[in-house]
């Protein structure tokens, strides 16, 4: 089974960016999201420190220590950038700005809802500004690989972990293809070159939707 | 204030009133607006049981700055309240974690947009707020609710603190702050939120009247103590980040 690289994930959640969406992107793999070619496409990325419009990270020798994203990468600024303080910032997301938010996740739930602040056992956890994103933000699209290291599906009929947000996942992209859940499973809407519909259901805790 | 300068010559003279209990909020957002000198002025200041309010706890980048998990280390602290207790990367382990598992620091976990709007609120003169964020979660469970046109949401208080430690890039003799960039994230409501604000400040304090009034990012009403930062190695400046090594 071959399937998706994680830029190849992440290219096909960008390719879903309309024109002039407002778009924050979560840290890791939802970062890749930034470097896939979508043409004339402007797209306005917004971040929790309260950065507005910026734009690809800065080699060391040409970075602003003054200036960082949400993942603390030193980034530019596009013509247009604003910057306000953290209230603002998240009073663009909880006024429901963010045309789509990229996060990661450790579960996704064919209801919708997901968990990626805490795992099993840990003790506190890194919510960030997940929830706050999760709640209010128009979509919520997520990028993970398809099972665990152990093997174990990540898309399940519910998540066993504490959750971020709940019924607000509209589309997953794996390494096995493009997911929406449907409430009593995963409609596939496409699957990565290699993976067979019989491969992905057994890598699935829910049952996968045809088309 | 009256006519008293606000200008203290260094870090120690500047934290030196911290009392042991206080609520002390720390501005910064990865890097830019966290103020590692005022930090290390309170190590050695030493207060204990001190509530410690701010994104994280730190520790998870190299090199490593002083922080929260450095006043934990150094058993100043009763209580953090940040929107990360643990670190982005479940592998990795924060410096202030075994102290948490152990029982000897609490932690009170706050969506990241909750925490800033809970400061911006104290510092605005209301005490609660309803929001949308963390409703139908682990957070929520046992904590108020109210059905608003329709949609839940959750009651969050404001949180006042006695003393905010901030960093800015310019400052006038009247206290009003510009910052640079995301330099600025937590830093004005953390100011607005507290009792007496404490700032380290990268430029020469300018006179009254040098920053444009329409060019004040926050003013000198929330500004209580101005301490210049002095040139490397005596100061502490921010170098590019690293993630720790897996």
């Amino acid at each position: 089974m071959s399937g998706w690289d994680r830029q190849q994930m992440a290219d096909r959640l960008a390719r879903e960016f309309q024109d002039g969406w407002i778009v924050n992107l979560g840290v890791g793999i939802p970062t890749l999201c930034s470097n896939t070619d979508i043409g004339d496409r402007d797209i306005l990325y917004h971040a929790e420190n309260g950065v507005i419009g910026y734009g690809p990270v800065l080699p060391a020798g040409q970075e602003d220590l003054h200036l960082v994203n949400a993942g603390g990468q030193n980034v530019s600024l596009n013509p247009g950038a604003a910057i306000v303080h953290h209230a603002d910032s998240f009073g663009i997301i909880r006024s429901g700005r963010i045309d789509v938010t990229v996060m990661g996740a450790y579960e996704v739930a064919a209801s919708g809802d997901f968990a990626n602040w805490k795992l099993a056992g840990q003790l506190g956890g890194g919510i960030g500004g997940a929830m706050d994103l999760a709640a209010c933000a128009q979509r919520v699209f997520i990028i993970l690989e398809h099972t665990t290291r152990k093997g174990e599906p990540r898309l399940l009929r519910q998540c066993s972990l504490p959750v971020t947000a709940r019924g607000v996942v509209t589309l997953v992209a794996t390494n096995l293809g493009l997911f929406a859940p449907a409430g009593e499973g995963f409609a596939v809407r496409e699957l990565a070159p290699g993976v067979s519909f019989e491969a992905a259901q057994t890598a699935t805790g829910a049952p996968l939707l045809p088309g | 204030m009256g006519q008293r300068s606000k200008v203290f010559g260094n870090f120690t003279e500047a934290v030196a009133d911290i009392p042991d209990g206080a609520a002390v909020a720390f501005g910064g957002f990865a890097g830019p607006g966290t103020p590692y000198n005022l930090t290390r002025a309170l190590l050695a200041q030493g207060a204990k049981r001190l509530t410690c309010i701010a994104n994280t706890t730190g520790g998870a980048h190299q090199p490593r700055m002083p922080d929260i998990g450095m006043l934990v280390e150094n058993g100043q602290v009763a209580k953090v309240i940040c929107a990360f207790t643990a670190a982005t990367r479940p592998t990795d382990v924060l410096p202030f974690t075994p102290f948490y598992e152990r029982g000897e620091v609490e932690a009170e976990l706050v969506p990241q947009g909750t925490l800033a709007e809970r400061l911006r609120a104290a510092g605005a003169g209301i005490p609660a707020f309803y929001t949308p964020t963390a409703v139908g979660t682990e957070l929520a469970e046992g904590r108020e609710t109210r059905v608003i046109h329709g949609r839940e949401y959750l009651l969050e208080y404001a949180l006042p603190c006695d003393v905010a430690l901030i960093r800015a890039w310019r400052a006038d003799a009247a206290g009003n702050l510009q910052f640079r960039l995301s330099q600025r994230n937590f830093c004005p409501l953390m100011a607005m939120a507290a009792r007496t604000t404490i700032v380290e400040v990268e430029e020469p304090v300018l006179p009254a009247g040098a920053i444009d009034p329409d060019q004040v990012h926050l003013p000198g009403i929330f500004v209580h103590r101005l301490v210049p930062i002095p040139p490397a190695p005596e100061g502490l400046w921010t170098t590019r980040r690293q993630e720790r090594a897996r």
